[in-house]
């Protein structure tokens, strides 16, 4: 089977947001904070633009709160009194040709009071820059399992460690977009995006509409990766106040400037380690601290924040263990969702720590992670017992075998010897990666999704589950499909519309294929209950069925739905307020090798070869689950070796395709993917979530191999030329 | 400041039909391509030349058309995603080729081109060729193996 709207992506045919002509519609564009902090004084409007011309929108124009609805309501829509960083949109305006829209968008001066800016997440504010609570955390977690004190105190060894990661860029390839207008009094709005029903939970709340007064309609996605789970509910606002204003359609569309400029980024961390190790090399005690950067408001970070320390501890069994996570408000565009979620800071410091332990201990990496990797049986930092059948040691194994571990350092270390200016390393991480929401998040989103049978015969899924290049469009098709003994043809798979579409759930969390999968089968098989058949039913009976059923129930058009809802599955349980308990369903287990090259003129490093083993339930999809695999993977070679965010008052410098580098395919070589499978009882087919599990491993197991190629012991990400070139400096290589 | 309306036309070839377009003298031929003509498969990515995503073939030589004035293309053949035939791609289509789908129109052209000049794979590897066509979700495998199996004939062609 091949993805279904492939052929309508690879000849262009695919419409995207910017690709569609509305007839009267309106160019959109934001007038934005100069300053990272401080009291906005005046909006000054040149008068080299005659402004009778252009429509104009600022806070006062807002019907309901000046809120965008999320996590927290404290971030503006436009910004009233006040700004918090650089970029926060103050004035939107509107204008038929958009090189006018650009014209008028110069001739606007924000006049700010500036205030003390926070902008190192990392030091603690002065009593100036204190702008939430005492010091700026928002948000503080703790995961404590046993007596790490106690342990510490007796162990043989104790390891510590610092690690850092920064800021990273989606670079989605479509830029967001979105196209709003006013029809029969509902605002609705169309566009680039991942959780239409988050979109739509923040046109009602500051449009102050209830569900019957608006409506989101997802395009064709060009990619979202995190970048478009909570800022579009920002540009939809921002697209449906114009339109409503303007009495016309209006269309927002970012370039890619200003999408990097003013959108999210993954959280910069700071993760320091304490490990205490008995005599054998067991991990007695992990002692943990996860620092992480917000920005300007909160978004989406304590769940971030969440995921990171849940994933702290890595795939071992510990029996002490603290981990306390900290995320910090500062005056930096606000960081939000970037695949894994915060896992891959944490893992980063784990993964890469791990090595830092094994060289303090004198023994050999792979050897230690083995030693400590989980059992079954065993419990994770929140106390969940792992209990799956997964031979995770087995999967380290098998890594080591297909990069040939043994046989590469032997190598290495001769040519390593003699080669004036390369050097060879290889690197090796063990990764974990928990699918779907964190502990009750499942239970709490009530995900529902309806199968309609439809009067020919055929069926339509219909869910909030977006399609963004993932691979959503084709996988519910064969999941109905399959489930009905149906031909993939008999399927259609809507993009989602909040109209018809019921509330499946955020498309976020590697949770589609697993979580809104399974409702695709219930539901499946709930229709086929609902015109009377049996569990076998298969193909033709089901068609005949639901022909039948249309027959039975004129007038022509009622609407026939097999329906389901998320059930927890059962045994699991989380304690929220003590953070112990079942953090997820299930994990997906993994191993990731890296080979590189550094080469010492130019201090570049290149990774040579990248294997990847995962254990991920069940395969759907062959080649589009070897695609996540492939492309997270190289994602995370960009942030490992290449993306690198240069900051100036808290707002993104290179913020340009040009200076910011992300991997071209003469960058990486090619990515070997290996799945084990393992089905999960509780996920469609028996598949785990994979989207974001490839995010996890690269940067430790690269990073790894490059302190393995040289002997220095980089403890940051990323490792550009320069940074590695001052390390190598100081310790004397080359 | 140049006056909005002070429009020029210009004539050239696309994809195989003689057109003329009125635009304006700054005008990117991927504006022109996209809004004034309708062809809205070529896509921008950065509009800077760096991600490749709205690659034309100026003269049979792939371009990035956002770095392209349209007065430059009077009297040229210019070609497009749209004149790629779909039975062209079944390779790249198995193989994994698209995900997102926005940068593909991009690395569709410059694929194309590599296989009418196969005689380019003596002197670069294909990744190098392909190195100016970004990709953020694939991480090049599924689009490399389709190139690949496309010109070896590979694939449901």
């Amino acid at each position: 089977m091949n993805r279904l709207e492939g052929l309508s992506k690879l000849t262009g045919r695919e419409r995207y947001i910017d690709d569609l002509r509305v007839d009267g519609c309106l160019w959109g564009m934001t007038v934005r904070s100069p300053s990272p902090r401080g009291r906005l004084r005046e909006v000054r409007f040149g008068k080299s633009i005659d402004w009778s011309k252009f429509v104009v929108v600022d806070h006062r124009d807002i019907p309901g709160p000046n809120e965008v609805y999320l996590i927290e309501r404290d971030q503006p829509v436009l910004a009233a009194e006040y700004v918090r960083h650089v970029h926060e949109p103050v004035v939107l305006v509107a204008h038929e040709s958009r090189e006018m829209c650009r014209r008028a968008v110069a001739a606007v001066e924000v006049i700010v009071d500036d205030e003390p800016a926070a902008l190192d997440f990392r030091l603690p504010p002065t009593p100036e820059q204190v702008q939430y609570g005492a010091d700026n955390v928002m948000k503080r977690l703790k995961i404590e399992k046993g007596d790490v004190e106690r342990s510490l105190a007796s162990a043989a060894h104790v390891v510590e460690g610092v690690y850092e990661t920064g800021a990273q860029e989606h670079v989605y390839i479509e830029n967001q977009g979105m196209l709003a207008w006013v029809e029969d009094g509902v605002v609705i709005v169309k566009g680039s995006m991942q959780c239409p029903y988050y979109v739509l939970n923040a046109l009602k709340h500051a449009l102050g509409r209830d569900e019957r007064g608006v409506r989101v309609i997802q395009s064709p996605t060009g990619g979202g990766f995190g970048g478009k789970e909570d800022y579009p509910s920002n540009l939809a606002l921002h697209a449906a106040l114009l339109a409503m204003k303007a009495r016309r359609p209006v269309k927002i569309i970012y370039d890619r400037s200003e999408d990097m400029a003013s959108t999210t980024k993954r959280h910069p961390s700071r993760v320091r380690h304490r490990t205490g190790f008995d005599r054998s090399g067991r991990m007695i005690a992990q002692d943990i601290d996860v620092l992480m950067d917000a920005g300007a408001y909160v978004t989406l970070s304590p769940v971030v924040l969440s995921r990171g320390i849940i994933h702290g501890a890595g795939p071992y069994s510990c029996e002490n263990v603290r981990i306390v996570g900290r995320a910090v408000l500062t005056n930096a565009v606000p960081f939000g969702a970037f695949r894994g979620f915060g896992a891959p800071q944490t893992q980063f410091a784990v993964e890469r720590h791990m090595d830092v332990c094994a060289k303090a201990l004198g023994m050999d990496p792979i050897e230690l992670r083995r030693i400590n990797l989980i059992r079954d049986g065993q419990t994770t930092a929140t106390g969940q017992v792992i209990n799956d059948g997964t031979d995770r040691v087995a999967i380290l194994d098998r890594a080591a075998e297909m990069i040939d571990l043994r046989g590469k350092r032997a190598e290495h270390e001769s040519f390593n010897a003699t080669h004036p200016h390369l050097r060879r390393g290889v690197g090796i991480v063990c990764i974990y990666h928990g699918a779907g929401f964190t502990g009750s998040g499942e239970v709490m989103l009530k995900s529902r999704l309806k199968v309609a049978g439809l009067a020919d015969g055929r069926v339509e899924v219909l869910s909030s589950s977006t399609e963004m290049g993932q691979g959503t469009t084709t996988l519910f098709t064969k999941l109905a499909a399959d489930r009905l003994g149906l031909e993939h043809a008999d399927v259609l798979v809507p993009e989602p519309d909040t109209l018809r579409a019921p509330n499946s759930g955020p498309t976020v969390a590697s949770r589609t294929a697993m979580v809104v999968g399974l409702l695709v089968e219930r539901a499946c098989d709930d229709l086929r209950a609902k015109v009377g058949l049996a569990e076998s039913a298969r193909g033709a009976a089901v068609k005949t069925a639901l022909v039948a059923w249309h027959h039975a129930h004129p007038p022509v058009g009622a609407e026939l739905f097999g329906e389901a809802e998320y059930v927890k599955p059962p045994g699991i349980s989380w304690d929220q307020d003590n953070y112990k308990g079942d953090a997820y369903g299930t994990f997906a287990w993994a191993a990731y090798a890296a080979e590189v090259e550094i080469d010492l003129r130019t201090y570049a490093t290149r990774v040579t070869d990248f294997v990847a083993v995962q254990e991920i339930g069940r395969v759907l999809h062959e080649t589009m689950a070897r695609g996540q695999i492939q492309g997270g993977v190289v994602q995370a070679i960009g942030w490992a070796l290449m993306e690198e965010c240069k900051w100036e008052k808290g707002a993104m410098k290179n913020c340009q395709l040009t200076n910011y580098i992300i991997p071209t395919s003469d960058d990486v070589p090619p990515i070997r993917v290996e799945f084990l499978e393992n089905p999960y009882a509780h996920g469609a087919q028996g598949a785990k979530g994979i989207g974001e599990l490839p995010m996890d491993g690269p940067g430790p197991a690269i990073v790894n191999a490059v302190a393995a190629a040289l002997g220095v012991a980089p403890c940051e990400i990323p490792i550009t030329p320069e940074r590695l070139m001052e390390m190598c400096e100081v310790a004397h290589v080359g | 400041m140049s006056d909005e309306n002070e429009k020029m036309r210009v004539g050239f070839t696309l994809n195989g039909e003689a057109i003329e377009a009125e635009i304006v003298p700054s005008e990117r031929l991927l504006d022109t391509l996209r809004y004034t003509l309708g062809l809205t498969g070529s896509k921008e990515g950065c509009g800077e030349g760096e991600c490749g995503a709205c690659t034309v073939y100026l003269d049979g030589l792939p371009v990035n058309s956002c770095l392209v004035p349209t007065f430059q293309a009077r009297g040229r053949r210019v070609e497009t995603i749209e004149s790629i035939p779909p039975e062209s791609l079944g390779a790249m289509l198995a193989s994994g080729a698209t995900q997102c789908g926005a940068c593909t129109p991009g690395v569709v052209m410059t694929a194309c081109w590599l296989r009418r000049h196969p005689e380019l794979l003596k002197s670069h590897t294909a990744r190098e060729i392909m190195a100016g066509n970004l990709c953020r979700c694939t991480g090049y495998d599924g689009i490399i193996d389709g190139l690949r199996d496309a010109m070896s004939g590979k694939g449901a062609e």
